[in-house]
């Protein structure tokens, strides 16, 4: 249409502006900062890949990398595995499909701050809920932050936050498989698990592998629930706090840059492998 | 690539009524994993009624004689009205302006045909790849040259900026969808671009901008991150980085801990229960697909 392109750039103008201020200028300067050593804000001096020869003979960093691979099995395994067979469950029940709903969205409207605080309480050794119900049972109370166990108690607040939110997608999925499918199946017998296993699973392949992709990259953005349960210690380290302990408290720019272009590699890294693994045809109905 | 999907109920192949052993099994797994949704928040409303000793010797008994002291200690020693108003005025200004311009935006990435306009499209794809640890110490430094850490600003800008990708995305797969017929009618009624968007594309794309601005909601309003490097001082702090602060200060003041988490949580929760459906549509209807 005519006159089109003065829209066009006015339109586009707002949105372009704060994401090339605030996103991609930001982003390239990260990069860009990842060889120098700075002290404070403006002393900075070249290095070259001082920073990246750092990174790599880093234990600090790959103990994190690690507990953040620890953290995404977890959430593999039992948020989006949980997810699923609560969407399969919820699917195949006629009453009570809108409270289960409601119901299991409630940890995502809530900040991970606030449960982490939740979890502190949980987790306290004298009263807390954790231990108050093994006392009642007549069993020892436990240490629920110490080293061994810290990482898979910071991961379960982790875990059952978003829970809700890949059941809703998995739920959605499921409610557009036609009806026929399983009419069909009906009439070969097929139901229950097998039916679950051979028809809906497959159908529902490529939300799964959305899902999936969402969970991993979003697991590299763990934060809250290690910042406010232990501030990373006790084995809990993850990329993430250990980015922001770098950067913003030793106020190391320099190379919290660097630890921040090798958490965007290794996204990028993971979710082209992902999306690799399980690489399949596209169903359309 | 988005695809659009509909959210009309499918009518399944009728089931019997009977309960089997299946069903009753399929009711106590969901039920015990509700009990973990709901018990949790119960527990600590209750707790948050009681004083901190009686936190420590009974958490599980109910509050039958409630106190208000945590409460009152709550908005009082550590002002957490101030910081709730704080949240509310950045979390706010952000949705708007994520709303308008990102409206916008997606306006244009869904209805015009331009040059660049795929390559446009891939590079909002790609950005949601850019996590906020990647763009912090560049928007801090910028921050400080222009004075306005620890103003509402210092937040709402990056806030705004890293929010837009969700909603272009989102917004302009649901435009893309409205039928082309109705711009047609309105070019001949004589609207210019503007109005069509102001007349036409808005008011059509109402739930989608609806669900948007719930989840750009709930993410600014409980980022922890940005909050604790852009605005952490008393006077502007949003409550996501006052309960930090209150975890590490009154970490022994457990009354004190349940109220905030409860003042914190429970209004979000009532509002959600209200627009409880509009969170669903959005999910449902602006979905991205891989």
């Amino acid at each position: 249409m005519k006159g089109d392109k003065k829209y066009i750039f006015l339109f586009l103008l707002p949105a372009a502006i704060m994401m090339t201020t605030f996103v991609y200028y930001p982003f390239f300067k990260s990069f860009y900062l990842s060889f120098f050593r700075t002290t404070g804000f403006f002393d900075k001096k070249y290095v070259g890949l001082d920073n990246y020869e750092r990174l790599f003979s880093d234990g600090l960093l790959g103990a994190a990398t690690l507990h953040t691979l620890e953290i995404m099995l977890y959430v593999i395994i039992f948020q989006v595995g949980l997810a699923l067979v609560l969407a399969v469950m919820v699917d195949s029940i006629r009453w009570g499909k809108t409270f289960f709903r409601t119901v299991f969205f409630f940890p995502i409207v809530i900040s991970g701050a606030a449960i982490s605080l939740l979890f502190v309480l949980i987790y306290n050794f004298q009263f807390g809920l954790l231990n108050g119900a093994l006392e009642s049972l007549g069993f020892d109370k436990v240490l629920w932050l110490s080293e061994n166990s810290a990482l898979k108690s910071v991961a379960i607040p982790t875990v059952w936050h978003y829970v809700g939110f890949y059941f809703i997608l998995f739920l959605t999925a499921m409610s557009k498989i036609p009806s026929d499918f399983y009419e069909a199946a009906k009439l070969e017998g097929i139901t229950g698990i097998k039916k679950t296993l051979y028809l809906t699973i497959p159908l529902i392949l490529s939300d799964i592998k959305v899902v999936l992709t969402l969970a991993i990259t979003g697991t590299l953005k763990v934060f809250d629930f290690v910042w406010i349960l232990t501030r990373g210690q006790n084995q809990t380290e993850v990329l993430g706090t250990y980015m922001y302990k770098k950067a913003l408290i030793d106020l190391n720019f320099g190379y919290g840059s660097t630890i921040a272009v090798y958490i965007v590699a290794f996204g990028v890294i993971l979710s082209i492998v992902t999306n690799r693994l399980l690489k399949k045809e596209e169903i359309t109905y | 690539m988005q695809q659009i999907q509909s959210v009309i109920p499918r009518r399944r192949a009728t089931r019997s009524t009977r309960f089997n052993g299946g069903t009753i099994f399929t009711y106590i797994c969901l039920f015990l994993w509700s009990l973990t949704t709901i018990y949790p928040l119960f527990w600590l409303v209750n707790n948050s009624f009681k004083l901190s000793r009686d936190v420590m010797n009974n958490s599980f008994t109910i509050a039958i004689s409630p106190v208000l002291t945590n409460y009152t200690t709550a908005f009082d020693r550590i002002n957490i009205g101030k910081s709730y108003v704080n949240s509310l005025i950045m979390s706010v200004s952000t949705v708007l302006l994520v709303l308008i311009m990102g409206g916008l935006a997606a306006y244009v990435i869904a209805r015009f045909r331009f040059r660049g306009r795929s390559v446009l499209y891939s590079i909002l794809v790609a950005t949601l790849l850019i996590p906020s640890f990647s763009t912090v110490v560049p928007v801090y430094e910028l921050l400080i040259k222009w004075g306005i850490v620890n103003t509402y600003w210092g937040l709402i800008l990056p806030h705004t900026a890293s929010n837009l990708t969700f909603a272009i995305l989102v917004i302009s797969g649901y435009m893309a969808t409205i039928p082309k017929d109705l711009e047609d009618a309105a070019f001949m009624d004589g609207c210019n671009r503007l109005n069509m968007f102001s007349r036409v594309f808005l008011p059509i794309s109402r739930p989608v901008f609806a669900s948007a601005s719930i989840f750009v909601f709930l993410w600014a309003y409980n980022d922890l991150f940005s909050a604790l490097i852009f605005v952490n001082k008393d006077s502007v702090r949003p409550i996501v980085a006052l309960l930090s602060e209150i975890s590490s200060q009154y970490g022994t003041d457990f009354g004190l801990m349940a109220s905030a988490v409860s003042i914190t949580i429970i209004p979000i929760l009532v509002v959600y229960l209200f627009i409880q459906r509009y969170i669903e549509k959005g999910l449902t209807e602006g979905a991205i697909k891989g």
